[in-house]
């Protein structure tokens, strides 16, 4: 079966996750293909975490059933940890030693054969060997993520399983580590990442959107703007913000967000919309349909879940 | 900013009152700990013990034998078996399953009937003068005592009686307390700073949040368990040298066992202690928690022991959790080797329950040892 490289790398259906009362994950089915940059995207508490937890084996799901790479996700939870590699939320290394003894400490784990040339090796490939020596603990949070994804490849996975990677990461490490990440992708390498950024979103090739545990939306980023038959008015000039609030109550209008000096509105009735958009004359504003981004379908999405609860 | 605002103050308290009810095993601990040390202590501790375990060597028959055993049951502190041979007598109080030999040498009935006063020879084991001072100074009453129960010719001249008691201290012959105290403080004070070291070894992990790291990789429970006890088994030994050194230069404590076969079995108890520490980390939820625990069985494992109070003092179940307690044997074995000069055969009795603890706290901390996060 895992010799045939059409077969999904991960593919589970119906997984569910309680946590008491709550159901975190609620029937989740997702196949991710060799190869594929599959991106996570919810609000804080869709179930994104807790969704990678069980995919890693870390979690026991309650439901459903699974597998990554051909091997049962709950029988064969072992199995799989040796072919995943899972950068956690939360910097997870020990920061009272040097980057090189923790990754050294996961390739004697993996119990790599060559473990110490396949460490500087990867530092070389990551660019950590100047920082060989220093206690991880005294890293910029940059530098840590770069360790943790680091010590993340160094066994060869076949799976990445990467949880908000780039939270709190200033925007010129994010696009490196995406580099990094698209020619490892490159290579072969499966990844499941997630996060709250726009611009990775769009740098993947298949995004998820999670809701309440579900999966609302999926497909690539240009089918989700296409799907979800959105029309976006962008307005510039002064009083935005006000605009902005005034908007928001206006008829048709879904979403209304400023970006910087640009105010987006948007709906799925146009008419209504332009009607609305008249009705705003008089003000300082000039007003032009312009193609909905990415960010505007997920924010429409996130103001749908909170309108129809 | 220096002003003591009671709005905050007052909301840091609730927060802190919250967090304490919400976690219903610190609450527990921190009202069973004093309830059970009190009743633990209360009842368990006597520092003048009695029925002690003495052994009868007699030469030869006597007819006066029912009389002096009779007479020194009576006092309340012996608990007195016949002796078949002199090697038993010598196996049983270098173990120390015997406190007492009462020898009654040969031609004794002899003696007293003649009137010259014998002399019954008791071997008592002084490694705790506490444990063998009363039933020792209960002797003195005894010779007289005995006297009415002599037949009619001997009983009128009580100028000199019957016979004599001769004690013969072993082991520490001037009764020197601290002999004592020492080989019990290595232990406990062993006890004491090995057991914290390991207590947080998991916990912490979990609180750092590189648990989730190291569970997401291949490691086995035992692994884990294991690479953390190990390293604190060398920092252990450390501190049995510095307590060594210390107790040899300032107490002058001697060494008549085997040095090495100290080192080994003490290496033994300190796996003890921190395999204890782990199954802590592992059962406990919190840091917090874990130091409880901690806490929770340090005094009583001291006060059990025999360290502070004579053990064959303590009622029958008391003594019975304290066989389980590896400080119990730790002592025993180390006071053994130290004033008594024992070998690996008198210390095996003690050495096998130690090992039989680190198997079952082992075990239940790798029961314990949650390979997910759930």
């Amino acid at each position: 079966m895992s010799g045939n490289g059409q077969d999904p790398v991960i593919d589970v259906r119906g997984l569910r996750k309680n946590f008491g009362e709550r159901n975190v994950v609620d029937g989740l089915t997702l196949q991710v293909a060799k190869g594929e940059i599959c991106g996570f995207l919810g609000a804080n508490g869709s179930g994104k975490t807790t969704t990678i937890r069980m995919l890693c084996g870390l979690l026991t799901p309650d439901g459903g059933s699974g597998t990554c790479f051909g091997r049962d996700i709950i029988r064969e939870a072992a199995l799989i940890r040796r072919q995943v590699g899972y950068m956690t939320q939360k910097f997870s290394f020990y920061e009272d030693l040097t980057v090189f003894e923790n990754l050294d400490l996961v390739a004697s784990i993996y119990e790599m054969p060559h473990g110490r040339a396949a460490v500087y090796a990867i530092m070389e490939r990551m660019g950590l060997t100047d920082r060989a020596g220093q206690l991880a603990g005294q890293l910029s949070g940059g530098w840590k993520q770069r360790l943790a994804l680091t010590a993340c490849v160094l066994h060869q996975p076949r799976l990445l399983l990467l949880d908000e990677p780039t939270a709190g990461v200033d925007a010129k490490a994010r696009r490196e580590f995406w580099d990094l990440i698209h020619d490892m992708a490159d290579e072969g390498l499966t990844v499941l990442v997630s996060t709250h950024y726009m611009d990775e979103a769009e740098r993947c090739k298949r995004i998820v959107y999670l809701e309440g545990g579900r999966i609302v939306v999926q497909g690539t980023p240009d089918e989700v703007v296409s799907n979800a038959g959105l029309i976006t008015f962008a307005a510039s000039g002064t009083g935005i913000d006000e605009a902005a609030r005034r908007m928001r109550r206006a008829p048709g209008v879904e979403s209304s967000t400023v970006f910087g000096h640009l105010l987006h509105i948007a709906g799925q009735d146009r008419v209504l919309l332009e009607a609305t958009i008249r009705g705003d004359a008089g003000q300082d504003l000039s007003w032009r349909e312009v193609e909905p981004r990415l960010e505007d379908v997920f924010i429409h999405l996130l103001s749908e879940k909170s309108t129809s609860r | 900013m220096k002003r003591f605002s009671f709005r905050r103050f007052w909301a840091l308290l609730r927060k802190e009152w919250l967090q304490v009810k919400r976690d219903p095993m610190t609450l527990r601990l921190i009202i069973a700990m004093p309830v059970m040390q009190l009743l633990l202590f209360g009842y368990a501790i006597n520092t003048n013990p009695k029925d002690l375990p003495a052994g009868l060597l007699m030469a030869q028959p006597s007819k006066y034998e029912r009389t002096i055993v009779a007479a020194l049951r009576n006092t309340g502190y012996y608990k007195i078996k016949t002796l078949s041979s002199e090697a038993e007598a010598e196996t049983g109080i270098a173990q120390g399953s015997l406190l007492f030999v009462i020898n009654i040498p040969p031609d004794f009935d002899r003696l007293v009937d003649r009137g010259e006063s014998p002399s019954i020879l008791i071997d008592a084991d002084g490694t705790d003068p506490v444990t063998i001072g009363s039933a020792t100074s209960a002797l003195s009453g005894l010779t007289n005592a005995l006297n009415r129960d002599l037949p009619p010719i001997r009983q009128a001249p009580a100028a000199n009686p019957a016979f004599n008691f001769i004690i013969h201290a072993r082991y520490n012959p001037e009764q020197i307390t601290a002999l004592n105290v020492v080989p019990g403080l290595i232990c406990t004070v062993l006890m004491m700073s090995t057991m914290i070291l390991t207590t947080l070894a998991i916990t912490r992990e979990r609180e750092r949040g590189t648990m989730e790291n190291l569970l997401g990789m291949p490691v086995r429970p035992i692994e884990v368990m294991l690479a953390k006890i190990s390293p604190y088994i060398a920092i252990g030994y450390l501190q049995v040298l510095i307590i060594l050194g210390v107790s040899t230069f300032l107490f002058q404590l001697p060494v008549q066992g085997s040095l090495l076969l100290l080192l080994l079995v003490l290496g033994l108890y300190i796996a003890s202690n921190l395999a204890l520490g782990i199954t802590y980390s592992t059962i406990a939820a919190n840091q917090m928690q874990a130091q409880q625990m901690a806490q929770f069985t340090m005094l009583p494992f001291m006060i059990l022991s025999g360290f502070m109070f004579p053990f064959q003092g303590m009622p029958f179940w008391a003594r019975c959790i304290g066989e389980a307690v590896p400080t119990t044997h730790a002592m025993r074995i180390v006071r053994g080797i130290l004033l008594k000069g024992n070998g690996l055969a008198e210390i095996f009795p003690d050495i096998w329950p130690i090992a039989l603890f680190i198997c079952v706290t082992v075990f239940v901390a790798v029961r314990f040892y949650r390979e997910t996060l759930d």
